[in-house]
């Protein structure tokens, strides 16, 4: 490279780290405060952009139109944080801290098919900065938007540097940031706190997308790809650090300026493709971040929020006649009914077991994941891979299958294990992310975005009544595996461990080690699924490891309730059964799906299960009570 | 000023106050006085609406609160401040007395905090320090400071000499007795009797989340054997 290119890709760099830099910032912010993961932050960013275009349109392409839809978008996404916070999450503040993460997927798929809706499929091309033409830098052109965008980043920091240190709203965010109990204690309507700091950090993300305009079509993939860009900046920056998260920003920018930059090089003989390269690169950075620095670059350890959150319940036992009168209706399904329920029932088998893997992962070991995806697609594609590359029969390639992924969940989970909480979540991410960019590229091995096709099951176990009491055999024992491994002394340790690590290693549990194998085993396990999953279906595609595969399963665990063993199997059945049906019947299934699951939110904070089985304790403690009356 | 009539509190499922039932006036300090854990604590807390009051009334200034909202509270004047003194570790002293700010209220004192530095002198000289680097009595001083800041009319004053050294204790005494010349209303829990004594003007004994004894503290003084069942450790 000369010095003129590396100077060139800097300048790239650092304008794509500007938009990266607010839509994090903001999303740090409402953490910061809330605690709330918004995973919504990326679909704010995509409205943002979309928002700007239209306005574009209808202000005109001058300069001031230009810059006042700018304003005006991100001002409306602002308001649409709002309306967030004031209609969905301020009613479950009080719920587990998971839930309200089920709430902002919930309002992902919303605002997806209202974009849908509203802008159509096609990506949308913006204009370029009216007024603005190209500067010569050491003689190359560079879009004067670019320096502008460049200047943007550091001024919101300062910006935001000023509102945080110099009002008193700045000081109320931080205190909140600590002990929000206490600032309500103190007279600080909360409420009103929230609302606000969400709405800056919705303004945030929409100016962040709106600022793209001139950059990057508007497209209906930008939410889950956005939001994965925002939650790794933020975690290499350190959570809740405005400079941190800046600071990362400029890095991850610039890295991948650089990669797409350099292209294809010949080190020793080896020929590596940089610009392949560009969406791992970032996930690369943050693994080592957090292996070097588990709390990001400018974070600190997060001070524990004082919350009075109960205790998981103790799990209670399936009871046999439950377990039994359901293996029995399940065995006659296929002989009672038609098709369509057999093959809908396979993959609700194998949803199930991923379900209840990440159940087991997320509650009683306490690791949330946001990457579970990622054991789930290895495992489908490793088996599919065994049976097309390696030419294995397919039953090895069932057996064998497993074991692959659950060796990558032995490299994965080592780095896992040594963090907790968000952190923890955002790395399960990465992961899966990297899995997915691996795939998604290697045209020549896993098929690239194309996939495997072909993945057939023996002949002998090809129809599709035959399969199905396969999968029921495979994802039930799976399932079986996994809550008797919970009422082992191992599973005991894992629940320790996630009430109170430090008493648990006090006692002389090894919790590391505990977790790292808790990771491993269902890691093999939601392979298992996957497997069986990419035999049912005869092809496999890189969706298997996508976050929105791996956000499904979250919201298969917690739509079911993470304090019940049954809760991830009626999650997994009622998610799977719904998306059929509303997928048959309207292309805005997502919309439909993500009320529903508000209202779910809304109604029952606890999960279905959990709710059902308030429910019933209240009714029985009702009559108990009219007994002694 | 402050009245409370049998209250109830639960922690998740441990039944915690027992009925209980206090009253105090403006201008004069009473104190709670028990053993650990014998729910002191959790009296404040509940008056505060930071747990919920399963059953029972509290009444601040003729209205009820115990089903309102702890910033509903503090915004009729009545101030609570922690026994872990909750201090933001990372805003410096004078964002800390930002944070509990609030408009002047009638019938109670404005501080400033001009005001609070000539009552806690130990403050001044460190307005820009970050709550995180102070010692415990400093500590201690800003979270009542904090509190004041929002001009109440009565304040909770949960276990103010706890953990604190002897001289900083007298200097909390001496500020006590200020607050009660300001005409505040003051309820404090404490473990350390000799402290009670000289700042109260009555006393409760609560144990086991009920009210044992509510006199002056001239008859708890004079009546050892109370002292010995319900104090002595």
């Amino acid at each position: 490279m000369t010095f003129a290119s590396i100077i060139i890709q800097l300048l790239n760099g650092l304008a794509a780290a500007a938009s990266l830099f607010l839509v994090s910032a903001g999303l740090s912010l409402i953490f910061g405060v809330t605690r709330i993961v918004n995973f919504a932050h990326g679909s704010l960013y995509m409205l943002g952009l979309y928002g700007a275009y239209s306005l574009i349109q209808a202000l005109g392409r001058t300069p001031m139109g230009f810059w006042t839809s700018v304003v005006l978008a991100a001002l409306a996404v602002g308001l649409v944080g709002v309306l967030i916070e004031v209609l969905i999450l301020r009613r479950i503040y009080k719920a587990p801290e998971l839930f309200q993460l089920l709430a902002t997927f919930a309002v992902v798929l919303v605002i997806k098919d209202i974009a849908l809706f509203v802008w159509g499929a096609e990506d949308l091309v913006g204009p370029r900065a009216p007024g603005l033409s190209t500067v010569e830098i050491l003689g190359r052109r560079i879009p004067t938007y670019d320096l502008l965008l460049i200047a943007i980043g550091p001024m919101v920091l300062l910006a935001m540097w000023l509102l945080l240190t110099r009002t008193r709203w700045g000081a109320l965010v931080r205190a909140a940031t600590q002990d929000r109990e206490m600032v309500g204690a103190l007279g600080v309507d909360q409420a009103k706190l929230f609302t606000s700091v969400f709405f800056v950090g919705a303004v945030l993300a929409g100016l962040g997308g709106a600022l793209q305009i001139p950059r990057e079509p508007a497209n209906l993939e930008l939410d889950l790809s956005v939001i994965a860009d925002a939650f790794v900046v933020t975690v290499v920056g350190g959570l809740g650090s405005i400079g941190g998260a800046f600071l990362a920003a400029v890095l991850i920018g610039v890295a991948k300026a650089f990669c797409i930059g350099i292209g294809t090089v010949n080190w020793f003989g080896a020929e590596i493709v940089f610009s392949k390269l560009t969406l791992v690169v970032e996930f690369l950075i943050m693994a080592i971040v957090l292996v070097v620095r588990p709390f990001g670059l400018l974070g600190k350890p997060q001070a524990a929020q004082r919350i009075a959150a109960d205790p998981a319940p103790p799990l209670t036992v399936p009871s046999w006649t439950f377990v039994l009168i359901g293996l029995a209706l399940l065995l006659v399904v296929p002989i009672a009914t038609d098709r369509y329920v057999t093959i809908l029932l396979t993959d609700i088998f194998c949803f199930a077991l991923f379900a209840v893997s990440l159940h087991f992962i997320m509650g009683p070991a306490g690791m949330v994941s946001f990457g579970h995806a990622a054991y789930f697609g290895l495992g489908a594609y490793a088996a599919g891979l065994l049976l097309k590359r390696a030419g294995l029969p397919m039953e090895m390639a069932l057996v064998l299958a497993p074991l692959v992924a659950g060796a990558f969940a032995v490299v994965y989970g080592w780095f896992c294990v040594r963090l907790s909480g968000v952190y923890l979540a955002m790395l399960t991410l990465a992961f899966a992310q990297i899995s997915w960019s691996i795939v998604f590229q290697w045209d020549s091995f896993t098929g690239g975005s194309n996939g495997v096709f072909g993945v057939w099951p023996s002949a002998w176990l090809a129809g599709k009544t035959t399969y199905y009491y396969l999968a029921l055999a495979f994802c039930g024992a799976g399932i079986a595996l996994l809550w008797r491994v919970l009422f082992s002394p191992f599973g005991y340790a894992l629940r320790a461990g996630r009430d109170s690590a430090l008493r648990a290693e006090a006692i002389g549990i090894d919790l590391r080690a505990y977790q790292w194998m808790a990771f491993v085993l269902v890691g093999a396990l939601a392979g298992l699924a996957g497997a069986v999953y990419a035999f049912s279906k005869g092809s496999i595609s890189p969706s298997t490891i996508s976050i929105a595969q791996s956000t499904d399963g979250l919201i298969m665990v917690l739509l079911g309730g993470v304090e019940t063993l049954t809760g991830p199997l009626a999650g997994a059945a009622i998610f799977t059964w719904l998306r059929d049906e509303v997928a048959r019947r309207t292309e805005f299934w997502r919309a439909v799906m993500g009320l529903v699951i508000l209202a779910i939110v809304l109604l029952f904070p606890q999960g279905l299960v959990g709710g059902l089985k308030a429910l019933t304790q209240r009714w029985r403690e009702a009559r108990s009570w009219e007994k002694t009356v | 000023m402050l009245s409370v009539k049998d209250l109830h509190a639960y922690y998740g499922r441990a039944h915690i106050l027992h009925g209980v039932s206090l009253e105090a006036s403006a201008g004069e300090v009473v104190a709670l006085l028990g053993r650990n854990g014998a729910g002191k604590s959790t009296v404040m807390k509940t008056v505060m609406g930071l747990v919920s009051a399963a059953k029972g009334e509290v009444t601040f200034d003729g209205k009820r609160i115990e089903r309102l909202q702890p910033y509903r509270i503090a915004r009729l004047g009545l101030g609570y401040v922690p026994e872990d003194r909750r201090i933001f570790t990372e805003l410096s002293v004078m964002e800390n007395l930002t944070v509990g700010q609030q408009p002047p209220r009638q019938g109670a004192p404005a501080w400033t905090e001009d005001k609070l530095f000539a009552l806690f002198p130990n403050l001044a000289n460190m307005r820009e320090r970050p709550g995180g680097r102070m010692s415990g009595g400093e500590q201690q001083m800003l979270t009542i400071a904090r509190t004041l800041m929002g001009n109440p009319r009565c304040v909770l004053l949960d276990e103010p000499s706890e953990g604190l050294a002897p001289i900083i204790v007298e200097q909390m005494a001496r500020s006590i007795h200020a607050l009660k010349g300001e005409g505040l209303c003051v309820l404090l829990s404490e473990q350390n009797l000799h402290f009670s004594q000289a700042v109260a003007d009555r006393a409760y004994i609560i144990e086991k989340g009920q009210i044992r004894f509510g006199g002056s503290m001239a008859e708890l003084t004079a009546d050892a054997s109370l002292r010995e069942q319900y104090l002595s450790v």
